[in-house]
């Protein structure tokens, strides 16, 4: 890529329940191998998956630290109870890493101390980035939703503030007090037998003319489709963004990484890139609607990016 | 507690006045609001009567802006602030920070209530909007039980309207991009969920099929009750299984627990459906206006022919039972 | 609820010129009378609306916008951007806003096809206009009027009260 600027590759949370040491070694060879500068890592879903990670979470923060990795802890994405709400307060008051609010208490808890703001929290504006930062955030990932043109005004309202952009994954679309997931087994939320690590990559939901539509992880409902923007990386690199969000899928993300890298770097054109991608992560559907203004399950080739990505 | 009634239409917020409401809120006729559906909402010089109308009677008027202001475009949502203020606004109900940081900034008197949509869920998330922009009174998402509000309004400085009666979001609202996933439009961004441009409905056979974007969301059987074509109330097919994944198309009704709400420190109580006709509104404020003077005994009875009128024409308490989950 | 077959048998005989230039009077009557109607109903104006009432043989296919109505028998079913079909009493009903059109929805009673925001439109510009067709009616029937609004309120309420009848 011919910018003078280029943006750094960011790892967010897992979003799914994978079971303690599944996780923890997922971290390890990130650690190793992945080329990302950030890591945002920690429980974001559901708050009954908290003991399934913690007991591993220091020797991962300590081998991403050591392989020179920026460590930022995410919370909850959704509040509801005093356990939960004492969790988020513990976090914020003890945690020596950078933490990444994904609700509003995070927001209220955490101000005058620098911070992240996650994809979870509305930001669709530069008064509302500008509000977040003038109370100590320092790097905002735009949710999903967001059309090129809206990114690129923020962007431009705040030119020293750090943004970065969801650019691959299945997309966090929605969030309830009720678990999908566990109901379609027969079981209710307070009794879920943590049944959502059946399915470490979502559980597809079709519509009932079988089209694949949505996937369920616990609590909260992702898309069917995998956002894929690589297309998009010089678009975006030129707007400023400054970094680059991988959502960790069930599939190879050290090579999701690579693919990534090489691109940012001028060293993979996207077409190849985006046919690699199909074979690191098979039989995933690709989108990039929302970046185009279109429906979020689109997928616009790259033949149409000059016309739409700018509209 | 009060009863905070929808208009969508200004006949719809006479009817609202009429039959007992204590504030009546509406929106403009364009994306500042998240019920922005085709000849619905209020021009500037049909709010002005309204809320004229309103103040007679002792009736108050909440002016929903509870949109996100798309980027670039954030004149519209500031100006919507400034008419609705000058028009007499007695509350405006807000969900982006930007917008609230406006309003609070240059209208502090103005009381400032928090949509449903900022989906303040806890304490802390409340605590953070009463000192950033002196909010006065939030609407509590739909997610949180009776005993969870209870608890939560002795914890903060700030007055609780909970939602009593119609449709009832599944999702955490304002956090929920699904419509947009399948149509393109964002409720967020332009206030409508499963936007008629996008439903379709079909018959195949004896069956009558709902479509929204490119998706099948439902099919009723011939003497089924229907529901609107929103993707939380579709049916889908999860491994070998098929049916409502999220939520059989029903309407919220709390009624049951009016007495616990008030002894749980609830200030105001919202009806749900700016969307609806002023049938609607007129059938169900003043029953709930009665419901709410009745004898527990009594108000099931009171409440009853509502039902009928409802999505899928059966109702649920929803979140406020623990059940639910 | 539905028409009585003595009501619908004439309608059938009727020749169709005289049906569609009664129903063009009443309707382009609406309009006069009605400004806001036509003001909110926005874009949709230009909307071919097409009501099939179950019990009547008829078909009738208004554009707003061309202040027209044409009344086409049922085996000939015209072209049109969004339609809908229900009992006749309940599509009068629903152009007073007397009915709520997604509860009659909900209920499967109304059913509706084609353009869903026309159709959207089309319904919220009703319900806020208060309409009374007896009065509309009455004040078409000159001095006769009180008469024939007496008359028409008459069966509208006659009509209506199995509604209300399902409600309570």
């Amino acid at each position: 890529m011919t910018n003078a600027h280029t943006p750094a590759l960011s790892l967010g949370p897992v979003y799914y329940l994978w079971d303690g040491p599944k996780w923890r070694d997922f971290y390890f060879r990130i650690a190793d191998e992945a080329p990302v500068e950030h890591v945002t890592l920690g429980e974001t879903v559901c708050s009954k998956r908290q003991h399934f990670t913690e007991p591993h979470i220091a020797e991962v923060v300590e081998r991403l630290e050591a392989a020179g990795k920026k460590v930022t802890l995410s919370t909850l994405a959704m509040v509801t109870l005093e356990r939960e709400s004492r969790h988020v307060r513990d976090l914020i008051r003890d945690s020596a890493h950078p933490v990444e609010a994904n609700d509003l208490s995070a927001l209220g808890l955490i101000a005058g101390r620098a911070h992240s703001i996650g994809p979870l929290v509305n930001v669709y504006n530069a008064a509302t980035a500008r509000v977040l930062a003038a109370r100590g955030a320092n790097n905002i990932c735009l949710p999903p939703e967001l059309p090129m043109n809206s990114i690129e005004k923020i962007v431009a309202s705040l030119p020293d503030l750090s943004f970065e952009v969801f650019a691959f994954g299945r997309m966090p679309l929605a969030i309830s007090a009720r678990c999908a997931h566990a109901r379609s087994k027969g079981l209710t939320k307070d009794n879920c037998q943590f049944i959502c690590g059946e399915e470490p990559d979502g559980l597809p939901l079709r519509t009932l003319d079988r089209q694949s539509f949505l996937v369920l992880n616990g609590v909260q409902t992702m898309s069917n489709s995998c956002v894929v923007l690589l297309g998009e990386l010089q678009a975006l690199s030129a707007a400023g963004i400054a970094r680059v969000r991988l959502s960790p899928q069930d599939c190879d993300m050290v090579a999701v990484a690579a693919i990534y890298r090489a691109v940012l770097d001028g060293a993979m054109d996207d077409g190849e890139a985006i046919a690699r991608l199909s074979d690191v992560y098979p039989g995933a559907v690709f989108s990039n609607g929302f970046y185009h203004q279109q429906e979020g399950a689109a997928w616009i080739a790259r033949g149409r990016n000059a016309a739409l990505g700018q509209g | 507690m009060e009863l905070i009634c929808p208009a969508g239409t200004p006949s719809a917020f006479r009817e609202a006045v009429d039959a007992g409401a204590d504030a009546v809120y509406c929106g403009f006729r364009d994306e500042t609001n998240a019920r922005n559906f085709p000849g619905l909402n209020f021009s500037r010089p049909e709010l002005k009567d309204s809320i004229g109308y309103a103040r007679k009677r002792g009736v108050q008027t909440f002016v929903a802006l509870n949109t996100f202001m798309r980027a670039g475009h954030e004149q519209l949502w500031y100006e919507a602030a400034d008419d609705a203020v000058a028009l007499g606004a007695d509350a405006l109900i807000l969900a982006d920070f930007g917008l609230m940081a406006y309003v609070a900034d240059k209208y502090p008197d103005q009381r400032l209530h928090v949509s449903v949509q900022a989906s303040a869920s806890n304490r802390d998330a409340i605590q953070f909007l009463v000192e950033a922009f002196g909010a006065k009174r939030v609407v509590l998402p739909r997610i949180l039980t009776v005993q969870d509000i209870a608890r939560l309004t002795r914890q903060i400085a700030c007055e609780v309207e909970v939602f009593a009666f119609g449709g009832l979001c599944v999702m955490a609202e304002g956090r929920c991009s699904l419509s947009s996933y399948a149509t393109g439009k964002s409720p967020n961004m332009n206030g409508v969920c499963s936007p008629a441009s996008h439903v379709k409905y079909r018959r195949d056979g004896d069956t009558m099929v709902s479509e929204l974007g490119a998706y099948t969301i439902n099919r009723f059987g011939p003497d089924e009750a229907s529901g609107y074509p929103t993707l939380c109330k579709g049916r889908f097919e999860i491994g070998e299984t098929h049916g409502y994944a999220f939520e059989d198309p029903v309407s919220l009704d709390v009624v049951d627990h009016i007495d616990a709400l008030r002894e749980a420190g609830v200030s105001a109580l919202k009806i749900e459906g700016r969307q609806r006709g002023k049938a609607y509104v007129a059938e169900v404020v003043s029953s709930l206006k009665k419901a709410l003077s009745a004898e527990p005994a009594e108000r099931s009875a009171l409440v009853a022919r509502l039902r009928a009128m409802s999505e899928g024409q059966r109702t649920t308490s929803g979140a406020y039972d623990k059940r639910w989950r | 609820m539905t028409l009585p077959p003595a009501l619908v048998a004439p309608v059938d005989l009727a020749p169709l010129w005289l049906i569609e230039r009664a129903a063009r009077t009443i309707f382009s009557g609406v309009l006069r009378a009605h400004p806001d109607l036509f003001e909110r109903l926005g874009e949709y104006r230009q909307t071919r609306y097409l009501f099939c009432p179950s019990d009547l043989p008829l078909n009738f296919l208004v554009v707003p916008a061309a202040k027209t109505v044409h009344v086409s028998r049922k085996a000939q079913r015209p072209v049109s951007d969004a339609c809908i079909e229900g009992p006749l009493v309940l599509l009068l009903g629903l152009m007073e806003g007397r009915c709520d059109a997604d509860a009659l929805f909900f209920s499967r009673e109304l059913s509706v096809t084609g353009d869903m925001e026309a159709m959207l439109a089309l319904r919220n510009a009703l319900d806020d206009s208060a309409i009374d067709l007896p009065d509309e009616i009455g004040s078409l029937a000159g001095p006769l009027a009180p008469l024939v609004a007496g008359a028409a309120r008459y069966v509208r309420k006659r009509a209506l009260e199995g509604r209300d009848a399902t409600w309570s």
